[in-house]
């Protein structure tokens, strides 16, 4: 009901909508809208033509079963391939696939009730961050993330998911409010970074991500951060502080985007592949070096590809690990969240 | 016909008997470009005599200026930089770090302590900028966190100094959660009442800004220091167009709401102290 009275925005376009009236709708433009990376290419030949031999069997009445069949089954492979195999900066490009889901569809998956909360009290309304009481069955949760656009319109709007400062105290102050009712916050981490502007500036961006840093320490309430696309730098720490942090498969987590990495230390835009690979940014990676707690996993060829089933998924491990961390005392999980962060870092001590 | 005539040719001095002015022996201001003696400069706590320009200073000037005759205890002076992901850009991570040692002479970019500033106990941590641009590794995390632990085990006020570009690229992810734990650490410094007071030097941007910098119950500057969350040429790509002129200076900060107060050097220690006195319990023992 409550999303009557927020009407779903446009950005969702037609390839996500989900019910049923509008399926073949939705298939037709799928066909048509998919938008393909560059490794993809094969994948997207190999499609081109399945779709044609498909034509062709329906339009002149011939049986192309077999050789559909075998197309088919090929094409599995060749994705299975693929996938199987992603270069670090193949994964950032899937990370930022342009037909992805964001933060408001992940809400919207997950579910059957959200209503937006929005501004920070004290300058405006940030729409790049984006925040609202979620609920899931009987369970009410808080959700906060950045938000970005599908086209051209809405990427302003979004400001292309750089949140200004505003945008992080309007995160905090929906965590101090969800800590005041007792319900558990989940973060939908997706940003190429804070925003780098004079306003940002003077309205303190440092300040504003620091004291997010601070303060979501001390939250008594479980705290679940997912980085659903990219996770660049300050920007997406300023509301990834958690008692889990987990990735999806293709996305990235880093200090430093692999562009400006290769910008600065290359002093060139060219070495970006090396610089994804020198940064171990993968969700693979960083739980292999301990700093984040869990992956998920996303269908083959990425989250966009079956978004229904991803929701689901992210949903099921929100659900999982909600149930064991509330289990322990608020104390006891503050204790842990300041312990588990406390232990990162890798360093030589001896004479 | 001239006044004088040479009577030798060409210089008759042996090299070995040749007189050089010392080293060091002048200083030419990096702002107004006015030369003084380099005693005169040191004597003035590193500020330009005529322009009152603060130069850039390390850890062991900052030390020398705060503590008590410059006696203080160091701890952790054995970390050092690991290689987790062994990264390598143009060079490798640890040839970037041997460089930085060889020619500063220091582990890392940050130095902790603790001692008398005034008679009063106090831990310090102070950046070194000339390490890989004061960058935050997991050795500069660990050295804050623990500095932290030592105020919160004495019960003594904390003073951080920063003066860094922001976290190390070549920790990448681990750099990145830097800020996560000493902010944590911060958290329970501010939940013990432990006063924490934030100097931020020339300059001081990027993650050391979005952390600890920015978290003093006091952020106190320097005069004319650089302070920002993103670097200006990068905000100058980003937007497009000029910066406005004394943009993200300290005074810019200050004007904008984010600082308690500019101190100029040589007034810093008696500063601090009066601040810290004013915190202090009138009733408590002195133990």
């Amino acid at each position: 009901m409550s999303q009557k009275r927020h009407p779903r925005e446009s950005y969702q376009n037609i390839a996500h909508a989900h019910t049923n009236s509008i399926k073949f709708v939705a298939f037709y433009q799928l066909e048509c809208m998919t938008s393909y990376l560059d490794f993809e290419k094969p994948i997207a030949d190999f499609e081109a033509k399945l779709a044609e031999m498909k034509q062709i069997a329906s339009e002149k009445k011939v049986d192309l079963k077999d050789a559909i069949g075998k197309f088919e089954e090929q094409l599995k492979e060749l994705k299975k391939e693929t996938y199987g195999n992603l270069t670090r900066w193949q994964r950032v490009q899937l990370s930022r696939h342009p037909d992805r889901p964001y933060s408001l569809d992940y809400i919207k998956g997950i579910c059957e009730e959200f209503i937006e909360l929005h501004g920070d009290r004290t300058v405006r309304d940030d729409k790049a961050m984006i925040g609202g009481f979620g609920r899931i069955g009987t369970q009410t949760l808080l959700f906060v993330g950045q938000q970005k656009g599908r086209n051209t319109k809405q990427r302003q709007m979004r400001n292309f998911g750089m949140a200004n400062p505003e945008g992080y105290r309007k995160a905090l102050r929906l965590m101090k409010l969800a800590e005041k009712f007792n319900k558990p916050i989940v973060t939908l981490i997706d940003t190429p970074g804070a925003f780098p502007g004079i306003e940002a500036e003077q309205r303190g961006q440092g300040e504003a991500i620091a004291h997010n840093l601070r303060e979501m320490f001390m939250l008594k309430v479980p705290i679940i951060c997912i980085i659903i696309g990219e996770g660049a730098s300050g920007g997406a720490l300023g509301i990834a502080i958690g008692d889990r942090v987990l990735m999806l498969e293709n996305t990235w987590y880093s200090v430093i985007s692999p562009e400006s990495c290769s910008s600065i230390l290359w002093r060139s835009w060219e070495y970006k592949e090396q610089a994804a690979e020198a940064l171990c940014l993968t969700a693979e990676d960083m739980k292999k070096n301990k700093l984040i707690d869990g992956i998920i996993k996303e269908p083959l060829g990425g989250a966009h590809t079956q978004a229904e089933k991803m929701y689901d998924v992210v949903k099921k491990a929100i659900l999982d690990q909600l149930k064991k961390l509330d289990k322990l005392e608020v104390e006891e999980r503050i204790a842990q969240r300041i312990d588990k962060f406390c232990k990162m870092g890798v360093y030589n001590e001896k004479d | 016909m001239s006044w004088f005539k040479r009577t030798e040719k060409n210089i008759q001095t042996p090299t070995d008997k040749k007189r050089e002015t010392p080293e060091h022996l002048w200083h030419k201001c990096s702002s107004c470009k006015r030369v003084m003696l380099t005693r005169e400069l040191q004597n003035n706590y590193y500020t330009c005599l005529y322009c009152n320009h603060h130069e850039r200073i390390n850890s062991a000037e900052y030390f020398a200026i705060l503590f008590d005759k410059n006696q203080f205890t160091e701890m952790d002076t054995k970390l050092t930089s690991a290689d987790p992901l062994h990264f390598e850009d143009t060079k490798t991570y640890p040839a970037r770090v041997k460089v930085a040692q060889q020619k500063t002479g220091l582990k890392d970019a940050v130095r902790t302590a603790y001692g008398k500033m005034n008679g009063e106990e106090l831990v310090i941590a102070c950046m070194d900028f000339q390490f890989i641009g004061g960058s935050m590794g997991s050795v500069v995390g660990e050295k804050i966190a623990r500095a932290i632990d030592k105020a919160l085990n004495l019960k003594i006020p904390f003073l951080m100094i920063s003066r860094s570009g922001g976290a190390r690229m070549m920790e990448a992810g681990f750099s990145l959660m830097q800020m996560a734990k000493t902010s944590a650490k911060l958290a329970l410094l501010d939940k013990a009442g432990i006063p924490y007071i934030s100097l931020l030097t020339d300059p001081t941007t990027g993650g050391v800004t979005a952390s600890f910098a920015m978290l003093g119950d006091f952020n106190i500057a320097e005069p004319g220091a650089l302070i920002g969350f993103a670097g200006p040429r990068v905000i100058r790509e980003t937007i497009g167009r000029d910066l406005p002129e004394g943009f993200q200076t300290a005074e810019f900060v200050l004007e904008n709401g984010f600082l308690d107060f500019i101190v100029h050097r040589k007034d810093l220690k008696d500063e601090l102290t009066s601040l810290l006195s004013m915190l202090k319990d009138p009733t408590a023992e002195k133990s």
